[in-house]
C-alpha cells in the first residue's frame, strides 16, 4: 500500500449524497480478479451514456478534473454494497483522498485499506471546499495527514479528525495484516481458551 | 469485563471476542466464522499467495460460488468468461488454501447468508463475517455478524482475527402485532424508511419487541438482512427458544449434550435489564401497512396505499433535488398512486427473500392465479435445500402453473451479476434489498417489496395491495 503524507491535488466536486457503491462501481465490472484496471469504469453509469460514450456534463469528463485526486461529495458516500473494488477504482483512476460530512462505515474502512484518505468534515465546510473546487485547475486543495489540516487555495487551513492507529498505518504505507501478525501468540491463547469453555462449535470440514 | 455492569447483547459478544485492546482503542476481534464467495475473494487469496501466508483457520472457513452463477442448467457451465474464470479461481483458491468448499452442484449450494443459518453453521454468540454487506442478515441468530472488504477477508484469513472499535448500540423496538398480509420486509423497509439510509451509521442495531419476537427466523433474517440499508453494519436478535428450536438438529450445528451445553450459554445472551442504548427507536407493527419503495434507495419508501412525495414538499434543496433525480430516474410524478403503477418484471428471492417460508408466501398468493401477459416473473430459490423443500410441498408446480419461471439458486436479479438483468427502462417489483440505480441492471427501475407483494404485482401486472386479492 502506498503511503499518503501530503496531497496537494484538483478536487472534483460532486455535491450529491448517498453516493452507493453501485454507482462507484456497478455490479457488472466486479466479474475480475484482480484490483487493477477499475479506473475506467468508475462512476460509470454517470460518467457514460447507454452508448459508452462519455457525458459531458459529468465532472470527470471535464478539465481539469480528469486529472483530480479528490473528490468532495456530501452525506453518506460510499453506502450499500462491501465492494471494495469501489476503493480501487477510484484509486486506479488516481483519486487518494475523499472529503464528505459522513461516510458508511463499510467503505470508510476499506478506504484506508488501500491508501485512499476519507476526511470527514462539516457539511457547510464541505460546500465551501466543492465552491473552491467549482473554481478549476489553479484551486488546488492541499491535505497534509501529519498536521491533520486540509488547506484551501486561499491558504486557510481546516482541521480534521482521524483514528491515531489509522493515521499511523496511511503515514507509514503499513499492512495491517503485519501488525496484527506480532500479536500471534495472544490469538493461539485465545483460541485454546475458546475450545475449552465453547467445544461445540463447529469445524466447517465435517 | 465487569460483570455488575449491565450489558447489551452486543457489548456480551463483542466482550467475549476481544483478543487484545491496543492502546489507542483498537480491537483485535476474533472472528468465529468466515464465509467466502467467488466475487470478494480472489484478490485476497492473491494477497496471501504473495506475503506466503497461509488460511489460519480453513476449519472455520466455508467457500460457496453464488453471485456470479447461472440460474440455468449448470451442467452447462458458466457462459461469460469473467464469470466462469471468477468461480474457477475459487475453485483453485479453496484447493491451494484448504478450505471446505460447496462445489455448484451440490444440494447444499446456496445464497452464502441463507446456506450459513441453513446448515448450522451460524450460531448464537459468535462473531461471524463475509465480504459481503448482507452479512448482517446471520445477526438475525444472536451472532455479531457484519460484512467487510476484501483487505478484511485477507486479514482474517491470515489471522482470523479484524481489526475493529467497538460500535454504538441502538435498539430498535417494533411492539405490536403486524396486521393480515403484512410481513418482515415490511417491517424492515419501514424501519429503513423511518432510519434514513444512514440513520444506523457506526451502530449496531438489536431489534426488540413483540412484533419481532413473534417473527419465525427466516422473518428475522429478513428484518436483520437489511440493517445494512439503514448504515448499521449489524442486526441483532436476542436468541431465544424459536432460535435454540431452528438451529437444533441442523447439519453442521452441535448435538446431544453440546447443543444442550451451548443452549445454556446462549440463554445468558440477551441484554441485561438497564443495559445502555445510545439511541432508541420505536414503532409499532400495528401501524404497519405491506411496504413499496418509490425511489433509488431504500429509505425512500410508502405504504402501497400511500403516494409518491412532491419534492416540493422537501425544505432541503440538496434532499428536493435527490428526491427529483430520483422521479426522473424512476419515471414516476409527485402524488402518483403506487398501486396504479404498472410492472414489467417480478424477482421473487435473494438472501434478504429467498427462504422457504419467502416461496410459500408467494405461492399462497400464486395458486390459482395468472401472471399478468406483460409480464415476466422469475422465482430464485436462496438455497438448493430451498428448492428441494419447495418441489416436495409441490410450491414449485403452483408457481410454474401460475407462469412464473422457477430457477436454480443463486443471487440472480438482485444485482445482476449473472444473466438475469431488467433491461433499460424496465420497471421491477423485487423481493431483493437494493434500489439503486442501475443495481438489477443497467437502466433498470426496482421497487422493494414483500414476497406477497411480489406476487400480487406479478399476478395483477402493477404495484397491487395484496391485502385486496382476497
Amino acid at each position: 500500500m502506498d503511503k499518503f503524507t501530503k496531497l496537494t491535488a484538483i478536487a472534483a466536486p460532486m455535491p450529491m449524497a448517498n453516493i452507493d457503491t453501485d454507482k462507484v462501481i456497478p455490479a457488472r465490472f466486479l466479474t475480475t480478479i484482480k484490483r487493477s484496471g477499475l479506473g475506467v469504469h468508475l462512476f460509470d453509469t454517470l460518467r457514460y451514456d447507454t452508448e459508452g460514450k462519455e457525458r459531458p456534463q459529468f465532472v470527470l469528463n471535464q478539465e481539469p478534473y480528469r486529472r483530480a485526486q479528490i473528490i468532495i461529495a456530501h452525506e453518506n458516500f460510499g453506502c450499500g454494497s462491501s465492494r471494495e473494488h469501489a476503493p480501487w477504482a477510484l484509486l486506479d483512476f488516481g483519486i487518494r483522498c475523499v472529503i464528505a460530512p459522513d461516510f458508511a462505515d463499510i467503505f470508510f474502512n476499506n478506504s484506508f485499506k488501500n491508501g485512499i484518505l476519507p476526511v470527514r468534515l462539516p457539511r457547510a465546510i464541505c460546500d465551501t471546499l466543492i465552491e473552491d473546487a467549482t473554481l478549476g485547475g489553479n484551486a488546488r486543495i492541499t491535505i497534509d495527514l501529519e498536521r491533520q489540516v486540509v488547506m484551501r487555495p486561499n491558504g486557510e487551513e481546516i482541521h480534521f479528525d482521524i483514528d491515531p492507529f489509522r493515521k499511523h498505518l496511511l503515514l507509514n504505507g503499513l499492512d495491517d495484516i503485519g501488525q496484527t501478525m506480532q500479536h500471534a501468540p495472544r490469538i493461539d491463547t485465545f483460541e485454546a481458551t475458546r475450545r475449552q469453555q465453547q467445544p461445540w462449535l463447529p469445524s466447517t470440514a465435517a | 469485563m465487569s460483570g455488575s455492569t449491565p450489558r447489551t447483547l452486543f457489548d456480551k459478544i463483542w466482550d467475549s471476542h476481544v483478543v487484545e485492546k491496543l492502546p489507542d482503542g483498537t480491537c483485535i476481534l476474533y472472528i468465529d466464522r468466515h464465509l467466502v464467495h467467488e466475487v470478494t475473494s480472489p484478490q485476497a487469496f492473491e494477497g496471501l499467495r504473495m506475503a506466503g501466508r497461509k488460511v489460519r483457520r480453513p476449519d472455520c472457513t466455508i467457500a460457496v460460488a453464488d453471485h456470479n452463477i447461472p440460474t440455468t442448467d449448470r451442467r452447462l457451465g458458466i457462459k461469460e468468461e469473467d464469470s466462469r474464470i471468477q468461480v474457477e479461481t475459487l475453485e483453485k483458491n479453496v484447493v491451494e488454501f484448504g478450505v471446505p468448499y460447496i462445489p455448484i452442484l451440490d444440494v447444499r449450494q446456496g445464497i452464502v447468508h441463507i446456506i450459513g443459518p441453513e446448515l448450522g453453521l451460524s450460531l448464537p454468540g459468535t462473531t461471524i463475517v463475509c465480504g459481503d454487506s448482507h452479512t448482517s442478515t446471520h445477526g438475525a441468530l444472536g451472532a455479531l455478524a457484519f460484512g467487510i472488504g476484501t483487505s478484511e477477508v485477507e486479514h482474517v484469513m491470515a489471522t482470523q482475527t479484524l481489526l475493529q472499535r467497538p460500535a454504538k448500540n441502538m435498539k430498535v423496538q417494533v411492539d405490536g402485532s403486524l396486521g393480515f398480509g403484512c410481513s418482515a420486509k415490511d417491517i424492515v423497509l419501514a424501519i429503513v424508511g423511518k432510519l434514513g439510509t444512514a440513520g444506523g451509521t457506526g451502530h449496531v442495531i438489536e431489534y426488540t419487541g413483540e412484533a419481532i419476537r413473534a417473527l419465525d427466523m427466516a422473518g428475522r433474517m429478513t428484518v436483520s438482512n437489511m440493517t445494512i440499508e439503514a448504515g448499521a453494519r449489524a442486526g441483532l436478535i436476542a436468541p431465544d427458544e424459536t432460535t435454540f428450536e431452528y438451529v437444533k438438529g441442523r447439519d453442521f450445528a452441535p448435538r446431544g449434550e453440546a447443543f444442550e451445553q451451548a443452549v445454556a450459554y446462549w440463554r445468558s445472551l440477551p441484554t441485561d435489564p438497564g443495559a445502555h442504548y445510545d439511541t432508541t427507536v420505536l414503532l409499532n407493527a400495528g401501524d404497519i401497512a405491506p411496504m413499496v419503495t418509490w425511489g433509488t434507495n431504500p429509505g425512500a419508501v410508502v405504504p402501497i396505499t400511500g403516494a409518491v412525495p412532491d419534492p416540493a414538499d422537501e425544505p432541503d434543496e440538496g434532499r428536493r433535488a435527490q428526491m427529483q433525480r430520483m422521479l426522473d430516474y424512476m419515471d414516476l410524478r409527485p402524488h402518483q398512486k403506487l398501486a396504479d403503477v404498472p410492472v414489467d418484471v417480478v424477482f421473487i428471492g435473494s438472501c434478504t427473500n429467498g427462504r422457504i417460508e419467502d416461496i410459500r408466501a408467494a405461492a399462497a398468493v400464486a395458486n390459482g392465479r395468472k401472471v399478468a401477459a406483460s409480464v415476466r416473473a422469475l422465482v430464485v430459490p436462496g438455497s438448493g435445500l430451498v428448492k428441494q423443500q419447495a418441489e416436495l410441498e409441490g410450491l414449485d408446480r403452483i408457481l410454474l402453473e401460475a407462469g412464473f419461471e422457477w430457477r436454480e439458486p443463486c443471487c440472480s436479479m438482485c444485482l445482476g451479476m449473472n444473466p438475469d438483468k431488467l433491461t433499460r427502462g424496465q420497471r421491477c417489483a423485487s423481493t431483493s434489498n437494493r434500489n439503486f440505480e442501475g443495481r438489477q441492471g443497467p437502466g433498470g427501475r426496482t421497487h422493494l417489496v414483500s414476497p406477497a407483494m411480489a406476487a400480487a404485482a406479478a399476478v395483477t401486472g402493477r404495484l397491487a395491495d395484496v391485502r385486496q386479492l382476497g
